[in-house]
């Protein structure tokens, strides 16, 4: 097990470095003059022009612009924007807000969709399964930005029971967001964990629970739960390396100051050092969050050995 | 609680004469969206202490699903106990409640199945799922309940038990797993332990000796012992009565010698000349023509008349006993040998009473 987890953290490394060369060489593409574009409607005069794209090496091939990025990431420098912040401090200050919202997330995920998926899976066809069933179907078809502004109109503007932006009233403030940030997952944790609890229901070791006169509870909980449950632990896990890279469109509705609003701010403005460092740390929540899964796959399920 | 006595030696029991089960005219049926299938269609045994009755019958012939039905684990829905009894030691076990009915599954009556694989759950080990029957009966500790899977695993022969207690499912070969089952089957002493094909996936070697396992626990113990095959073998080497069962009923009921050597009913018949004889090497095999019957549309009058090489319809029957409109009832053909024919005695070559 140590050596398998010791492989794929050492796999990271090359793919963080194709990934940030990606994006590197997609902001690079990107049309535009980001030193005009700093100046807003204010013209720059042309030296001044002429001396910033020399110190962003603006004018250099892709190739020795990315070799002076790497060059200051070995010595832990990820690079300043072009108003001279460094985005190691912007990070610093946005990634908190991003896990908190990714927190938030999760809780929601797993207990609603848990709880739903639970509650139908064990009464299918009843009344409740058909309502989750029709519920997730709705939430899973409805883009995620409509979804938040819808959201955001009826609960913070109409019934005023959640602020609409920004994160003054703390916790609070991320319940809205993070809730429409979940929806999606959550309806797919729901339909997982039905689908799955409902074929194990009709396992040949669950009828073997049965005939051991076992209580209901302990034929349900210990021998139909748990089972049903290891997918599902396992999209969770996944999702967490998701929903950290995945806030873009919640934070920027929602106004919240956190990495995914950054990067499309950064985007904008083509702040090449900001989108690379951000998205290059998206990467990796992804890749961590995915070894994460792999190894916990490996104690849920005896049968799933990594040698 | 029950008030079943199951701390009573069975042998006492069978002194007063109480058979361990009675069936007695039980049905069951699975109401489906697509009709009305009629899985078991009134059959009637009942079994005694340290006895062997093997039920024998085709896929689908309703074999499994009484042996569930007695088990009480039936789905339901689909499944319906449309009728009939099932006595355990003198009480009708289908109007108990839910929670009396679980306490007799384990101690009292217990099962194992075919696939041994599917049938332990693949996420815990087989200690555990050993001695979750000690837990849950008896109230054991977490602890004890591993001892007694120990003590368990050594008694139906598994090498290394306490090595291996902790080891889940996948670990165990074949045969080994078979054993896991039937070490939990007979954690509690069962009073009858039902086995539902319980060599069918095993190779040939491996089943003899779990066959024999079976044997040796039972003569400890004195269990009935229900087994449910379609291995003709297997019955001939452990079973003292037979039942033979087609489309839901039970066609012909004695004891082996008597059914195996002489069939009274033309699908026994059919079956015995369907397997390869020792004495007949080198002749043909003759199966049975045609297929079963679809449960959800049995035939008219004997349900095997469609298949049965030995069928009167219309001029050529006896007064009302048409194969194709008569329904024959299982009745008595010779002392200790019932049949469900209306012309088992043609069968059996005996003179018609």
């Amino acid at each position: 097990m140590g050596r398998y987890v010791a492989r794929r953290l050492l796999l990271t490394i090359p793919v963080l470095l194709g990934a940030s060369f990606l994006i590197f060489a997609m902001v690079y593409a990107l049309p535009g003059d980001p030193i005009r574009a700093l100046g807003g409607d204010r013209p720059i005069s042309p030296a001044v022009v002429a001396e910033l794209r020399e110190r962003f090496h603006l004018n250099d091939p892709l190739y020795v612009q990315y070799w002076e990025y790497l060059k200051g990431l070995f010595s832990g420098d990820l690079g300043t924007d072009f108003r001279g912040r460094p985005v190691l401090d912007t990070i610093e200050r946005t990634l908190p807000v991003t896990i908190k919202l990714a927190l938030v997330a999760i809780v929601f995920e797993a207990v609603i969709g848990l709880v739903a998926g639970v509650l139908a899976g064990i009464r299918r066809n009843s009344f409740f399964d058909n309502l989750v069933l029709v519920s997730t179907t709705l939430v899973v078809s409805i883009p995620i930005l409509v979804l938040a502004f819808f959201a955001q109109l009826l609960f913070g503007l109409k019934l005023g029971w959640f602020p609409i932006a920004g994160t003054n009233e703390g916790l609070y403030s991320y319940l809205l967001p993070g809730l429409v940030l979940a929806s999606g997952s959550l309806a797919y944790v729901a339909r997982l964990t039905r689908t799955s609890l409902a074929e194990n229901l009709r396992a040949d070791y669950v009828r073997t629970a049965r005939a051991k006169g076992l209580p209901n509870r302990t034929v349900i909980v210990r021998h139909t739960l748990r089972n049903s449950l290891i997918p599902v632990v396992t999209y969770i896990g996944a999702d967490i390396g998701t929903l950290l890279g995945g806030a873009i469109v919640t934070e920027t509705v929602f106004n919240l100051p956190g990495i995914g609003r950054e990067v499309f701010n950064s985007i904008r403005s083509q702040e090449g050092a900001v989108v690379v460092g951000i998205v290059t740390l998206m990467v990796f929540f992804f890749i961590f969050f995915n070894l994460v899964v792999d190894v916990l796959y490996a104690v849920l399920d005896p049968r799933i050995r990594y040698d | 609680m029950t008030n079943l006595d199951l701390t009573k030696p069975t042998a006492e029991l069978a002194a007063q004469g109480t058979p361990l089960l009675e069936v007695d005219d039980l049905r069951v049926e699975f109401r489906t969206r697509s009709g009305v299938v009629n899985a078991v269609n009134g059959i009637s045994y009942s079994l005694g202490a340290g006895e062997t009755l093997a039920i024998l019958g085709e896929s689908g012939s309703g074999k499994s699903v009484s042996a569930q039905a007695i088990m009480g684990i039936l789905e339901t829905p689909p499944a319906v106990i449309s009728g009939g009894g099932i006595w355990f030691q003198g009480r009708n076990v289908l109007e108990m409640s839910a929670e009396d009915q679980r306490t007799i599954r384990g101690p009292g009556i217990s099962m194992i199945f075919q696939d041994a694989l599917s049938s332990l759950n693949p996420v815990y080990s087989v200690g555990f799922q050993i001695g979750e029957m000690f837990r849950a009966h008896r109230g054991l500790s977490k602890k004890a309940a591993r001892a007694k899977a120990v003590e368990l695993m050594d008694r139906v022969r598994i090498p290394a038990a306490a090595r291996r207690v902790d080891d889940y499912p996948h670990q165990f070969s074949g045969g080994m797993r078979q054993r896991v089952m039937i070490a939990m089957a007979i954690a509690l002493d069962p009073r009858i332990l039902i086995a539902d094909e319980p060599t069918t996936a095993l190779d040939v070697t491996v089943q003899a000796q779990v066959m024999d396992l079976l044997k040796d626990l039972q003569q400890e113990t004195g269990m009935g012992l229900i087994l449910i095959t379609h291995d003709l073998g297997v019955v001939n080497e452990v079973a003292d009565n037979v039942a033979v069962m087609y489309a839901g009923e039970i066609v012909e009921r004695g004891t082996v010698d008597d059914v195996f050597g002489r069939p009274s009913h033309p699908y026994t018949e059919g079956l015995m000349s369907s397997v390869p004889q020792v004495e007949a090497k080198g002749g043909r095999l003759r199966p049975i023509a045609g297929q079963p019957p679809n449960l959800a549309r049995i035939p008219s009058g004997c349900p095997f008349h469609p298949r049965c090489a030995r069928r009167r319809l219309g001029a050529e029957a006896a007064p009302g006993r048409d194969c194709a409109t008569d329904v024959p009832p299982l009745r008595l053909v010779v002392p200790g040998r019932e049949a469900a024919c209306h012309y088992s005695e043609e069968v059996l070559g005996v003179r018609a009473p």
